[in-house]
């Protein structure tokens, strides 16, 4: 299986057939028991946890991943807008919930400037508006040419994407 | 971007940090001090000869409390996943985490020793040997922390386990820097400071491995 710059995959399966460990494979992160993965490019990783330090307000906790991305001040205040955080800067990342989190690790996400979107379960938590800006946010990185691997056992909308159903390869 | 991981490290280290930071440890360290002349009584020359040694087992004690939550927080919160995804290998993370620990750590601990030696009615010289010796102690003190800390990042019950593993492995800096208390030369702080440069050398390679074990396991 390849992905172009343009594609978006969408890894499909029931809970504990392995669409994780396949996306921390392709993330570099775990190593695969067999076969290679071979990629062009930076991956950028959103899971369940926001790596965030959750003392710290939300501003200063996505200041630290700006600064070192080295994202300008104006892209900063882009990405915080387009998710919508603009009003919860100054809340501690502890306190926010589980969507107000997975929406700020979105603009950690988006402040990587990564080629390639390594997504595993993002809708987790997120209300219907939250989706929506998922998929949209997608759309627009592959118009981009970028690359979107999106890990889901819900169903998600796509921009000409495929769908890699994980029970299809099980032995 | 190594002064980025410091600063954070320092934000999340330094007391009114992550729980507190470093001010608990150092309270803990006077406590001890202040423990020690209340247990044996007011025998100034028995304090005199044991304090240096009670300062440097009452470190000791200070240095394990923090270690809990070193790594473990951000291997929880996908800290080092983010990292190395971005280039940042586990052993650079590690090595600005063992001097952020060991700059949030040591100038106070030496400050600290001030009130403490004059709990023990240690005299100028002791005090000047008992500092040095920590001074050239503490980056080993440091570098074991966080090499135990990555380790027992992933395992329930870390916190106690991490004490009684960081005791034996200090066991060399504590013989050679308490020892240089009752030589007349300086060479004991030199051992220490020797076994101290190769703990740190060590630290970040073991620590690295241990994070990346945690990751797969």
């Amino acid at each position: 299986m390849s992905l172009a710059p343009g594609d978006a995959c969408h890894v499909a399966g029931p809970n504990g057939i392995g669409k994780t460990s396949l996306i921390r494979i392709l993330g570099g992160l775990l190593r695969p028991f067999a076969g290679t993965v071979s990629r062009t490019g930076d991956a950028a990783l959103l899971d369940e946890k926001p790596a965030l330090d959750p003392q710290l307000p939300l501003g200063r906790a996505l200041d630290f991943w700006a600064s070192l991305d080295a994202v300008g001040k104006d892209a900063r205040q882009h990405n915080i807008a387009r998710t919508r955080l603009d009003t919860l800067l100054d809340v501690p990342v502890r306190f926010l919930s589980t969507g107000q989190k997975k929406r700020a690790a979105l603009a950690r996400l988006l402040g990587q400037n990564a080629p390639i979107w390594l997504l595993d379960e993002p809708l987790n938590g997120l209300d219907s508006e939250g989706v929506a800006l998922i998929e949209e946010l997608v759309a627009e990185h592959c118009a981009e040419g970028g690359i979107a691997v999106v890990a889901s056992h819900q169903p998600v909308t796509l921009p000409r994407h495929r769908i890699l159903n994980l029970p299809d390869f099980a032995l | 971007m190594i002064g980025r991981l410091l600063l954070r490290d320092l934000v999340l280290l330094l007391p009114g940090g992550r729980q507190g930071g470093t001010l608990l440890p150092l309270l803990f360290f006077l406590a001890v001090a202040m423990l020690y002349p209340f247990a044996v009584g007011p025998d100034a020359q028995l304090l005199e000869r044991t304090g240096g040694g009670v300062i440097w087992v009452a470190a000791l004690l200070a240095a394990i409390l923090p270690l809990d939550r070193l790594v473990s927080p951000d291997l929880e919160q996908g800290v080092f996943d983010q990292l190395a995804l971005r280039g940042i290998s586990e052993e650079i993370a590690l090595s600005v985490r063992m001097l952020a620990h060991w700059l949030s750590f040591a100038p106070l601990l030496l400050v600290a020793t001030l009130p403490a030696a004059a709990l023990l009615s240690l005299d100028g010289n002791g005090l000047r040997t008992v500092m040095l010796g920590l001074l050239a102690g503490t980056p080993g003190l440091a570098a074991i922390g966080v090499m135990i800390a990555a380790l027992t990042a992933g395992l329930r019950g870390g916190a106690a386990l991490s004490g009684l593993l960081l005791i034996p492995l200090a066991v060399p800096i504590l013989i050679f820097g308490a020892g240089s208390l009752s030589r007349p030369d300086d060479t004991g702080i030199m051992l220490a400071g020797a076994i101290s440069l190769v703990l740190v050398a060590m630290a970040p390679f073991a620590g690295g491995a241990a994070i990346r074990a945690a990751r797969e396991g």
